[in-house]
């Protein structure tokens, strides 16, 4: 059994947890070109080594952000979404925004 | 082939056949330079030999040949998809696939055993209908069956109505075949290096030369190679080797696993898929049952076994065939595998001029090996997209015409 480590729910099983993709920035909603969103929606960095993404504790629908070695399997540290960070669109871990 | 096998079961003595010729240094420049030296990069090879007598190629791996997913598929071969895209494309790789052993004079042990999808829902007999349908329509040989059918065609499956997935019936594919992987990239080697294609094993690609657009060659662990045109045949890294081209592709890196038992009698003739229990397992010559399911839940660049994985594949397959409780593991493996968002290949042009791309292939690859190679030579020799792969396109991720082949390609959906 592989630990993830639930920034709201401390080490769970990760047959809990549901991937969510790599963090990255969603185009401007205005003026995001097609390629840009192309890009957003579709294709992947999908790099060998250290990356960032997002993870779900599917039973508490808590969402947050895993610093993972993609080619090792080892996660370095999880941490709550940070607004900031990820582009000012993270859900409120809290729930309450 | 026939006759040839006949004397050859008759012979006094059995000389030992090199397939290839002993490695050499590699040239300062080639027309063609092949990255990834599997089933599809030596397909490609061998086609563009053969049928458009471009022969100035380097096959160039970093590991050795038919070392990646080639040695880590499960071997089947079947053209029953769902979209008329995917179903004719694989409809010619199985045209293809029943001629190898013969254009080889190398047997790949091409078995047809016939193909079940088997139907546990409402939801699950619709979709076979559709892809009987579909199939039919273009001429590949694909039914809806029964119950009784099902039982008579695979009598050791576990027909009981009290079970949590009752079968209802299944798709069945006459044509479903499996093949001996590793004879299929060593009959493609073997056929290129003959018409004189170099193959460079233990030579790894670490960069890409691209001036103005277009690239001019390729740098390796054994000194800088030029050439004219490029293709990346790497399933698995395809996403490492496209960015050094500066290419970035619409895949996944996930892991697929996959095991076999220990040998026993011959119970299980036809390849038994199910999709609602993420399963799928068949009988090889020797007796050991070849079994796997659904992708892993996370992407990775590695190739380790886990336990979760076994754990539920052989709870599935418990429900299909509850007396192999006490059937043991004998291997365990896993590929990496470049899932798609549309559950098809990318392949053919790319941005950049003369460098090409076969990529994509998911958990689908194996069965698409000669019709990948023979339409990706196609490719390069008339440096545009064949018809056959033209839906296969890298930019249709850019205008939006997927080919949604999720239903079909995989078990894990």
């Amino acid at each position: 059994m592989k630990i993830l480590h639930c920034p709201l729910n401390g080490p769970r099983n990760i047959q809990e947890f549901v991937y969510g993709g790599e963090v990255t920035t969603m185009p401007d909603q205005d003026a995001g070109s097609d390629s840009e969103w192309t890009d957003y929606v579709f294709l992947e960095a999908n790099r060998a080594g250290l990356v960032r993404e997002w993870w779900l504790h599917v039973a508490s629908g808590y969402w947050f952000i895993a610093e993972r070695d993609t080619s090792t399997d080892e996660v370095v540290r999880t941490f709550a979404p940070d607004r900031r960070a990820v582009g000012g669109r993270a859900p409120d871990p809290t729930g309450r925004s | 082939m026939p006759f040839g096998l006949l004397k050859y079961g008759f012979a006094r003595n059995y000389p030992a056949r090199g397939l290839l010729p002993p490695a050499t240094e590699l040239k300062p420049r080639y027309d063609v330079v092949i990255i990834g030296a599997g089933g599809h990069g030596l397909a490609a090879a061998y086609y563009l030999a053969t049928r458009h007598d471009i022969t100035n190629i380097a096959v160039l791996d970093k590991g050795y040949l038919g070392g990646g997913n080639t040695a880590r598929n499960t071997a089947i071969i079947r053209a029953n998809y769902l979209t008329p895209e995917g179903v004719a494309f694989y409809r010619e790789s199985m045209a293809l696939w029943a001629g190898l052993s013969d254009e080889f004079g190398l047997n790949i042990q091409y078995s047809t055993r016939g193909h079940l999808t088997l139907a546990h829902t409402d939801s699950a007999l619709r979709t076979a209908r559709w892809r009987a349908e579909v199939n039919q329509h273009l001429g590949v040989d694909s039914e809806l069956i029964g119950p009784d059918e099902v039982s008579r065609l695979c009598p050791s499956l576990n027909m009981s109505r009290e079970t949590r997935y009752p079968i209802l019936g299944a798709l069945y594919h006459r044509p479903g075949a499996t093949a001996r992987h590793d004879a299929v990239a060593w009959g493609f080697a073997e056929g290129a290096a003959r018409k004189g294609v170099e193959i460079h094993q233990h030579t790894e690609v670490t960069g890409i030369d691209i001036r103005s657009g277009r690239v001019t060659g390729v740098k390796t662990s054994r000194g800088p190679v030029q050439c004219n045109i490029v293709l990346q045949a790497v399933a698995g890294s395809s996403s490492l080797v496209a960015d050094m081209a500066g290419l970035k592709l619409p895949i996944r890196t996930i892991p697929l696993q996959a095991c076999v038992s220990v040998p026993m009698k011959p119970f299980l003739y036809p390849i038994i898929v199910s999709g609602s229990l993420h399963v799928y397992i068949w009988q090889t010559a020797r007796g050991e049952l070849v079994m796997g399911g659904a992708t892993d839940p996370y992407p990775l660049y590695g190739t380790r076994s886990t336990l979760d994985f076994k754990e539920g594949l052989m709870a599935h397959i418990l429900e299909l065939f509850p007396f192999l409780s006490e059937a043991r593991v004998n291997r365990q493996w896993a590929g990496m595998a470049d899932m798609t968002p549309d559950f098809s290949p990318v392949m053919g042009l790319t941005p950049i001029e003369n460098y090409y791309i076969d990529a994509g292939w998911g958990t689908w690859g194996f069965k698409a090996t000669p019709i990948a190679g023979f339409t990706m030579a196609e490719c390069i020799a008339g440096t545009r997209q064949p018809p056959l792969i033209e839906p296969f396109r890298l930019d249709r991720f850019d205008d939006f015409e997927q080919v949604g082949e999720k239903g079909a390609a995989s078990v894990g959906h």
